[in-house]
């Protein structure tokens, strides 16, 4: 009862922190309409020829939405290391407060403000040409795959948060995520890569997620890749939630004390 | 919170060792704080007292050694600890997104106290905040910031209260607020623990002081008793001619220490009727009569640094042993 108490009382400091920083929701949303345009505009005439019966906005829109995600989260390692940077963690640590909730509390708060931005850049996409065929049960189906995306990627991002020396490197690790996005079907069909790069391609975490999106979206329906994505999904979330909070109760993480 | 306790002690330190890597920070220290009264560890920068701060209040694990407060275990009951302190570290943990108003409230929400918004609202005007209570952190100034700092760690009235060098950095004024603030707490039956490296800091609010000096506690007792074990107050003379001086310095030299500044003679005493006859006697015996004299009780500065030039001897003793 008192994790949940505290729990809440850490993400509503934490959503005040977003919401009072409408830069970084606009930094955000930047890159991932950015290229959107980008793509749909400029590459797709040439790109489009090669995804087949798919219109290409249709095509690239999944990846569009999950890039919104990798650099949202980023946001949740640069905040808890700006925490630890000026002793507000340590302060917490003194305090009778459940050790989770601090990490649960920026959790809670970073899928709600990234649904949030997922939502933004899928009316954008709507607004260029995306044409979705998705019932409200896909729907609902993908926004539940997203949170639990965002909330899997959103406790790796704290873990590497935790750990990292300087703020800025803990926002740089996100740029790993955003290359695996790249290195996937995610704006171009993987056959049309060189052998060796289409095996990784076709066989890394965020492959199914975008192929079970592009799914829900086009078809309407999960596809046959969705238990993948879940277990990925999952597997991410149950490892680096169990990491982060050892690290968090485990290290000495007196940042600002020397 | 406040229950009946087995014994007298808020804070017992035991043969505390911690470490570094391969630098030895604590090597050995104990001490015992009563409860409702001020502690204060006295030490140089470096010393260790920020060490053996973040040691008792849970967040960093001692080598060796035990450590209680409130008879909790720091390392075995962490979250019971916890119960019972609030800390104020050396610099200001604040959020800065947050305003001093919702800072307080989040302490209070953290705390699980009744009513979150009245507490912040009476400290906000304890700590003349009033003003700027919600305004974002980012307009203020130093001491604002350290001012909601200790309004922080003061919501939900914790039993024992840690300073990390509350004042380093304070002008006169918030200086003096501050030490009112800490006086109030013991009245109210707060045991608080704080680290200074100001002498007259410690001399006027601590109960008990304890030095740190080289991983250990070298002294400790009351400001008084510390000032006690020294036998260095000074009896300032002063001579009519040159050759007084020289033959006066010469004559004491054989019972006191004896510096010489300018045409003073500063000489060591302890400061009793016995000791100030016999000085003035033997003075009498070579003819010789000071034209002026004045005495000086010891200070806790003349402890601080007699304590010092004692460990360096040690030291150089051992290593010349060490040698052999």
């Amino acid at each position: 009862m008192q994790t949940l108490t505290d729990t809440w009382t850490m993400a509503k400091r934490s959503l005040r922190h977003t919401t009072r920083s409408p830069d970084t929701i606009i930094t955000v949303l930047l890159m991932p309409i950015g290229l959107l345009l980008l793509f749909v505009y400029v590459f797709g005439g040439a790109l489009g020829t090669q995804t087949g019966s798919i219109d290409y906005v249709d095509f690239i829109t999944p990846g569009v939405i999950i890039m919104t995600v990798m650099s949202g989260i980023a946001y949740a390692a640069v905040r808890l290391s700006t925490d630890l940077q000026q002793g507000v963690i340590s302060r917490f640590r003194t305090m009778p407060v459940a050790p989770s909730s601090v990490l649960s509390g920026q959790a809670l708060s970073s899928t709600a403000s990234n649904l949030f931005s997922c939502l933004l850049v899928i009316m954008v996409a709507l607004a260029v040409g995306f044409r979705p065929t998705t019932d409200p049960l896909a729907w609902l189906c993908l926004a539940g795959l997203l949170a639990l995306l965002i909330l899997a990627t959103t406790w790796l991002a704290m873990f590497f948060g935790l750990l990292a020396k300087t703020v800025e490197g803990a926002g740089a690790f996100s740029y790993i995520l955003l290359l695996l996005i790249f290195i996937s079907p995610s704006f171009v069909p993987t056959d049309s890569m060189k052998p060796w790069l289409r095996g990784f391609a076709e066989h890394q975490p965020m492959t199914p997620i975008i192929e079970t999106m592009r799914s829900l979206l086009v078809d309407g329906t999960p596809g046959p890749d969705i238990w993948a994505a879940l277990a990925w999904t999952l597997g991410i979330l149950l490892i680096s939630y169990t990491a982060a909070l050892s690290v968090y109760r485990h290290r000495a993480l007196v940042a600002a004390a020397q | 919170m406040r229950n009946t306790y087995k014994t007298m002690n808020a804070i017992e330190v035991h043969n505390l060792v911690k470490g570094y890597k391969d630098v030895s920070v604590l090597h050995d220290v104990s001490f015992t704080v009563t409860r409702g009264t001020v502690f204060a560890l006295l030490g140089a920068n470096g010393s260790g007292k920020t060490t053996t701060i973040n040691i008792l209040t849970t967040l960093i694990k001692p080598d060796g050694g035990t450590a209680t407060v409130n008879e909790f275990d720091v390392g075995e009951q962490a979250s019971k600890v916890r119960e019972q302190i609030s800390v104020t570290g050396q610099f200001a943990a604040v959020d800065h997104v947050l305003t001093a108003r919702e800072n307080l409230i989040l302490m209070g929400e953290l705390r699980h106290v009744t009513d979150p918004k009245q507490i912040a609202a009476g400290l906000l005007e304890k700590f003349d905040l009033n003003e700027a209570a919600d305004r974002p952190l980012a307009t203020y100034s130093g001491g604002m910031r350290r001012r909601l700092d200790i309004a922080m760690s003061l919501v939900g009235d914790a039993p024992v209260v840690f300073f990390d060098e509350p004042t380093t950095g304070l002008d006169p004024q918030s200086r003096a607020g501050m030490w009112r603030t800490i006086r109030e707490l013991v009245e109210n039956g707060t045991t608080v623990f704080l680290t200074t490296q100001y002498l007259d800091e410690a001399d006027r609010l601590a109960d008990t002081i304890g030095i740190l000096h080289g991983g250990r506690i070298v002294a400790s007792g009351t400001p008084a008793e510390l000032k006690g074990t020294l036998s260095t107050g000074l009896v300032e003379l002063e001579f009519g001619d040159e050759q007084q001086v020289s033959t006066a310095q010469r004559v004491l030299s054989a019972q006191h220490d004896v510096r010489r500044v300018d045409s003073k003679l500063l000489v060591a005493s302890d400061g009793t009727v016995g000791e100030m006859v016999d000085l003035f006697v033997r003075l009498k015996d070579n003819g010789l009569e000071p034209t002026e004299f004045s005495t000086q009780p010891p200070t806790l500065d003349d402890v601080f640094f007699k304590i010092l030039d004692d460990e360096k001897h040690e030291e150089k003793e051992e290593r010349h042993a060490d040698a052999h």
